[in-house]
């Protein structure tokens, strides 16, 4: 949506295409050896006791260390070894997650280069001050060649910026005082021309500042969800303290002496340490994904609510449509050809630089092969004035007009001529199929009709009926009158439009979904879309918008590209099922845990349980460890999923629960069988039990 | 009558009141129904209490909890004041201080749970006045419960769940009473005992034995203890005792009227959110565990005693006949025990101790499964609620959309209660089992050794937790220790689970409905059901497998192979 001045050099690399976000491989060893370290200085208490699984492990860490020295063993140690994996594996993947975006903050603190600012003083004079001394409310200078030192709004001027730093699109955009353009980034580089900017930016509290931190994890916090999964997982583990230590009194009762060693193992092996080890990491991985995608969510919160929304509303120009209507088809009326029409438009269009006339030059040359030609000496553009609605060419004694049919009409009787009876139904079934037409004259006479189109965007059919299979209305925001918007809105395959909307009517529409129940979402980019972009539960604000636009709203899309609205609510919906699969293999794979160490606990005094001892493990000692080793290596082999999340289809929703209980339940089940026997036989083989 | 024939009578019979009574219950609860008006106003005005006045969860609690407390020590009062009340022909003394404590706790909490013999610690007068009344009352709790928790997810906005004194009062009386009035009669016809006139003596001639036979107002208080699913009998041997379930109609009626209740509930709660089909699916998810329980307990009294097999009896025809009635037979026993431990009533005709270790496993994991399947009266639905909420909370995050049910959105305050109720009876039963078989005091109540006793003393205490109140026998529970103990075990497995189940009703009526589309997961479908089995199962298998594998598993083990 951005204007573009010039057309500057293509990006120079993929990764700067991709702006802030490099997209790193998930066992890049920058990232991976650092998190190493990361992950033994977290085994802080102060830290583990924010997550309530992990810290009952790391207790139960002590509590077998001290029996491994009270009465050292093999088996013991191997145990305390293995529960201590346990707990710097789950460190690990958090220190993986966050390490991915501690790489980016790092790449975005070398662009916040120590800038220095041009302060304006009251007196007019100027001031050089350190970019990071600037308060809310100052002026500041930028010329070309200036760095912007700080977010703020353009009151006097207009200049071409250059945003990569921020959105990695290397082609300049024009800022300008006054209206939907007039907001500038700390960090960007301003190219031409001179701005004065008022700051608006708090120290430290830049646009930049809060990426920074927000990249980095720094000013993460749990998210609705996963409090509640939190909450959830607390009492998975608080129900097997008393399990597990019953089983002393148990034991006791049955004449068998029990293990606090392996107690502590069966405890550790039933909480659900998979998902307790994992469920930061999905979460910083998240938004993580988010930002790989160039867009930065203010709040965890709102990446839930985009998972959880049932109306989307779209701006129809740029999202829906391509920016500019194009020139489909040449209508002509009466006893002319269709390719002298075509001749007589390209002719009108020559000299029309707006992207209309260039797609009718082009629409011209696809049909019938007509080239641009030389034009004698003798020609006169005429432009289009708001008064005439008009443009064309006088040449060659010729006076070629294109413009809205009313104007045309004038303009040929004007000229003595008749307008031909079947011009007007063209133009009315051409306006009722949502397209607008343009009237092509020769002098007195009219040669036909262009229709100009407004083209849906390639490929946002499909995408919307994937909406359509998640539940998800889509509703089409446009200015246009209800028949043209509704010719549109059944062609791209929206299930709702709003015509002629005026911010009003866009709140309105939001508190109407609203109040069903319904959690809406939406694009905006001006001021007036503020109110609006508060008003919904998720607000995405076009980075090239507004600073009231970017406050309202809840993420912002540094590449300013509505359509992405569609992978937000993909990823919100993928963080959650990432989730709630890693809950449920957690918990099936308690099953085939008993099963391994139950029997172990008792066979002494009970050798009938070694019934139960179904994977036919060696021996007591060998099923015990291979479970707890199981329990800790299963953590870090889906550190890659927890990552990527879970893989997402448009599917309706019985369909995706009956897959994910199907991987992720049965597979539960039935995987920790195979893993814990093949550990068992490892185990084996190598004598070490 | 054969199995099969009971089984398809049973369902045909549970159908039609699941339709006709489940609506009526609706009425009644939604205020649609008055013709006992006359009878309402008055007690409303007895008990100060204006009936159009709703309450807040807090306070909705509050009278519950107010109203329990009094009641407990009310019968405890009557208990050990019964020698010097009225109402006592056969001059039966004072009860025992633990003993009141223990059984004004059990009737008040719809346990039922007896640690003495009925009709000889009992005077008329406490039979009536004091348990009587308490089938009803605490029958009509739960249901109030259960009722306020559904408002709880159909109301919008709102911050009150309902009244409870007017719940209570139309429990009782649109819905207990009648019902136990008609059936009383048919019990009476068939010959249970009904008389104020005490104990008989019989001098026996011919044997030269003079004998004592307890009688009493029996037949009355035999509906409502299955109707009201408390199990409570007035003679030491429940069901089994001719007086109390005189012939294979009375079993059959029996049976019907435990899992009349419980059952329809699923269709009032279906009819009071709109949508039957919600109401199906949870009944789906008790019917298939129940067919499940009683299919394997069937089976393996069919197959004999063990005990007996292993001393070389080749054919057992009539299948473990140890300690069944020879009126009923293997089967219908099994089916009275079954549909008893799994509807929190724990009324029995047969002894729960003599059962194979595979048959006494599945009356023993029947409760420890939270007794849904299908439960107490109201308990039952409140208490599967409960799994639903945590199975809709596991699939919605599987579907990646915030979960809801029934529009209402389960966040973070909905998953702690959840949680906290679903944890409360394991945590209990475990708790206080892991106690008894450490002290010396609770492993003197075992009767058997070894597994068996391990048993009794697991049974005990998850009998109580559930607020079942059956007894695997074989304990000795009238000691100070099982008193206390067991009292514990129910008040928590009772009001433990109710305050927070209140709460849920309250923070969920406050809630706003969210619109359902096609993203939104949907729980009135087969996969719904699988799912809230598959939680029911997850979470009573996970915490009571290490338990149950050292009682009744290993039993079986040592006995042969699991079948």
């Amino acid at each position: 949506m951005d204007r573009v001045v010039a057309a500057g050099p293509a990006p120079k690399s993929k990764e700067l295409a991709r702006g802030v976000a490099r997209s790193r491989g998930l066992f890049d060893p920058e990232i991976i050896v650092p998190a190493a370290g990361q992950a033994f200085k977290k085994l802080d208490p102060r830290v583990q006791v924010r997550n309530p699984v992990m810290f009952v492990v790391l207790v139960g860490t002590v509590v077998t260390l001290v029996e491994s020295i009270v009465h050292p063993g093999l088996f013991d140690w191997s145990i305390t070894g293995w529960l201590f994996l346990t707990v710097v594996f789950a460190n690990f993947a958090e220190a993986v997650a966050e390490g991915r975006g501690r790489a980016q903050a790092d790449t975005l603190r070398k662009m916040r280069s120590e800038t220095e600012a041009r302060k304006l003083l009251p007196g007019r004079g100027e001031e050089r001050v350190p970019a990071a001394s600037l308060a809310k409310g100052d002026l500041v200078v930028c010329e070309a060649g200036d760095l912007v030192p700080s977010d703020g709004e353009i009151i006097e001027g207009i200049a071409s910026v250059d945003e990569s730093a921020i959105t990695g699109e290397s082609a300049p955009v024009i800022r300008e005082s006054g209206g939907d353009r007039s907001a500038v980034t700390g960090g960007t580089k301003v190219l031409s021309d001179r701005i004065v900017v008022q700051i608006t930016a708090e120290r430290g509290q830049t646009f930049m500042d809060r990426m920074i931190s927000l990249v980095e994890g720094a000013s993460r916090q749990k998210t609705p969800n996963e409090i509640a999964l939190t909450i959830l997982l607390a009492a998975l583990t608080i129900i097997f303290l008393p399990v597990v230590v019953a089983l002393e009194p148990f034991g006791h009762y049955a004449g068998a002496n029990v293990s606090v060693v392996i107690l502590v193992a069966l405890l550790v092996c039933l909480i659900p340490t998979t998902i307790g080890a994992l469920l930061s990491a999905i979460g910083i991985a998240g938004m993580d994904r988010l930002v790989q995608r160039n867009v930065l969510a203010m709040s965890g919160r709102a990446v839930e609510a985009a998972g959880d929304t049932q109306t989307l509303l779209l701006d129809k120009t740029g999202t829906i449509t391509l920016g500019n209507r194009m020139a489909s088809r040449f209508i002509p009326v009466g006893d002319t050809g269709e390719e002298e029409l075509a001749d007589a438009s390209q002719l009108a269009s020559l000299a029309d630089e707006t992207p209309e006339g260039r797609s009718v030059v082009v629409l011209a040359k696809e049909r019938f092969n007509i080239r641009e030609r030389e034009l004698g000496a003798e020609h006169l553009f005429i432009p289009f004035t708001a008064t005439t609605r008009m443009s064309g060419l006088d040449f060659d004694g010729r006076k070629i007009r294109k413009g809205a049919a009313e104007a045309v009409k004038r303009w040929v009787v004007e000229q003595g001529g008749a307008v031909p009876p079947d011009l007007d139904t063209i133009v009315e079934s051409t306006s009722r199929a949502g397209s607008t037409p343009l009237a092509v004259a020769d002098g007195s006479k009219i040669l036909g009709v262009i229709e100009l189109k407004d083209v849906v965007k390639e490929g946002i059919r499909e995408r919307f009926d994937q909406m359509r299979s998640l539940g998800i209305r889509t509703v089409m925001i446009t200015g246009d009158n209800p028949l043209t918007a509704a010719a549109i809105a059944s062609e791209a395959g929206v299930d709702d439009f709003l015509a002629e909307a005026t911010p009003q009517a866009k709140l309105a529409l939001i508190k109407h979904e609203q109040e069903g129940g319904k959690l809406v979402a939406m694009t905006g980019d001006g001021t007036n879309d503020a109110p609006a972009l508060a008003q919904a539960d998720v607000g995405v604000a076009m980075n090239s918008g507004t600073t009231a636009a970017k406050e309202a709203g809840n993420m912002v899309d540094l590449d300013s590209n509505p359509t992405k609205l569609l992978d937000i609510v993909e990823i919100g919906k993928q963080l959650l099922i990432t989730r709630g699969a890693l809950t449920t293999f957690s918990i099936a794979n308690d099953v085939a845990k008993y099963f391994a160490i139950i029997p172990a606990l008792f066979v002494a005094a009970y050798p009938q349980l070694k019934a139960l001892n179904i994977m036919g493990l060696h021996s007591p000692t060998s099923a015990v460890l291979s479970a707890v080793i199981f329990n800790a290596l299963v953590i870090i082999a889906l550190i890659p999923l927890a990552l990527r999340g879970v893989r997402f289809r448009a599917m309706s929703a019985a369909q995706i629960l009956r897959r994910n209980v199907l991987i992720y339940g049965v597979g539960g089940l039935i995987a920790p069988f195979a893993f814990i026997k093949l550990i068992d036989l490892f185990l084996t083989a190598v004598r070490w039990y | 009558m054969n199995f099969f024939l009971t089984i398809l009578l049973l369902v045909a019979c549970l159908a039609l009141t699941w339709r006709f009574l489940g609506s009526y219950m609706a009425a009644v609860y939604e205020g649609r129904v008055s013709f006992l008006g006359w009878l309402e106003r008055p007690t409303y005005r007895l008990l100060g209490v204006d009936p159009q006045r709703e309450q807040s969860w807090q306070r909705y609690a509050g009278a519950l909890i107010v109203y329990s407390g009094v009641a407990i020590l009310l019968l405890y009062g009557m208990f050990r004041l019964q020698g010097s009340l009225p109402g006592n022909p056969a001059h039966l003394g004072a009860v025992a201080p633990a003993l009141s404590w223990n059984t004004a706790v059990s009737f008040v909490t719809n346990t039922n749970w007896q640690n003495y013999s009925g009709e000889s610690t009992m005077s008329y007068l406490s039979q009536m006045g004091a348990l009587a009344v308490q089938n009803f009352v605490s029958a009509s709790v739960g249901i109030a419960v259960a009722i306020a928790l559904v408002r709880g997810l159909v109301r919008r906005e709102s911050s009150t769940i309902g009244n409870f004194w007017v719940d209570l009062v139309r429990g009782i009386y649109y819905v207990l009473l009648p019902i136990s009035i008609v059936f009383a009669v048919i019990f009476v016809a068939e010959g249970a005992i009904q008389t104020l006139a005490g104990p008989v003596s019989v001098h026996d001639a011919l044997n030269g034995v003079h004998q004592v036979i307890p009688r009493g107002p029996f037949a009355s208080q035999e509906v409502i203890k299955q109707l009201g699913t408390n199990g409570g009998g007035s003679y030491n041997a429940n069901g089994a005792m001719p007086f109390e379930n005189p012939t294979g109609l009375t079993n059959f009626i029996s049976v019907f009227l435990i899992l009349t209740i419980p059952i329809s509930l699923t269709y009032t709660f279906g009819k009071m959110v709109g949508n039957v089909r919600q109401g199906v699916a949870l009944l789906a998810a008790m019917t298939i565990l129940f067919g499940v329980w009683l299919g394997v307990a069937t089976y393996a009294e069919s197959q004999g005693n063990p005990a007996v097999a292993a001393a070389g009896v080749k054919h057992q025809p009539g299948g473990n006949m140890e300690g069944k009635e020879s009126r009923f037979g293997y089967s219908q026993s099994t089916l009275y025990n079954i549909v008893s431990t799994q509807t929190s009533t724990g009324s029995v005709d047969s002894a729960n101790d003599s059962y194979t270790p595979i048959g006494g496993m599945m009356l023993l994991s029947g409760m420890m499964l939270g007794e849904v399947t299908p439960g107490g009266v109201g308990s039952g639905l409140y208490t599967i609620l409960v799994f639903a909420i945590i199975a809709v909370f596991l699939g919605g995050l599987m579907v990646g959309r915030t979960p809801e049910y029934l529009g209402k959105k389960i966040q973070s305050r909905e998953v702690k209660l959840a949680a906290l109720a679903a944890l409360v009876m394991p945590i209990t039963v475990i708790v206080l089992t892991a106690i008894a078989s450490a002290l010396p005091a609770g492993r003197a109540g075992a009767l058997n050794a070894g597994p068996h006793g391990f048993t009794e003393i697991l049974y005990a205490f998850t009998s109580q937790g559930n607020n079942n109140g059956s007894a695997f026998a074989g304990l000795n529970g009238n000691t100070a220790f099982y008193n206390i103990s067991g009292a514990i075990a129910m008040l928590l497995g009772r009001f433990a689970i109710i305050v927070p189940v209140l709460a849920l009703a309250g923070v969920l009526a406050g809630k706003q409905v969210v619109a359902a589309s096609a993203g939104t997961f949907r729980t009135d479908t087969p996969l719904f059901t699988g799912l809230v089995i598959g939680v029911i199962i997850i979470i009573g298998a996970l915490t009571f497998f290490p338990a149950v594998s050292l009682g009744p598993i290993v039993e079986q083990l040592i006995h042969g192979r699991f079948f």
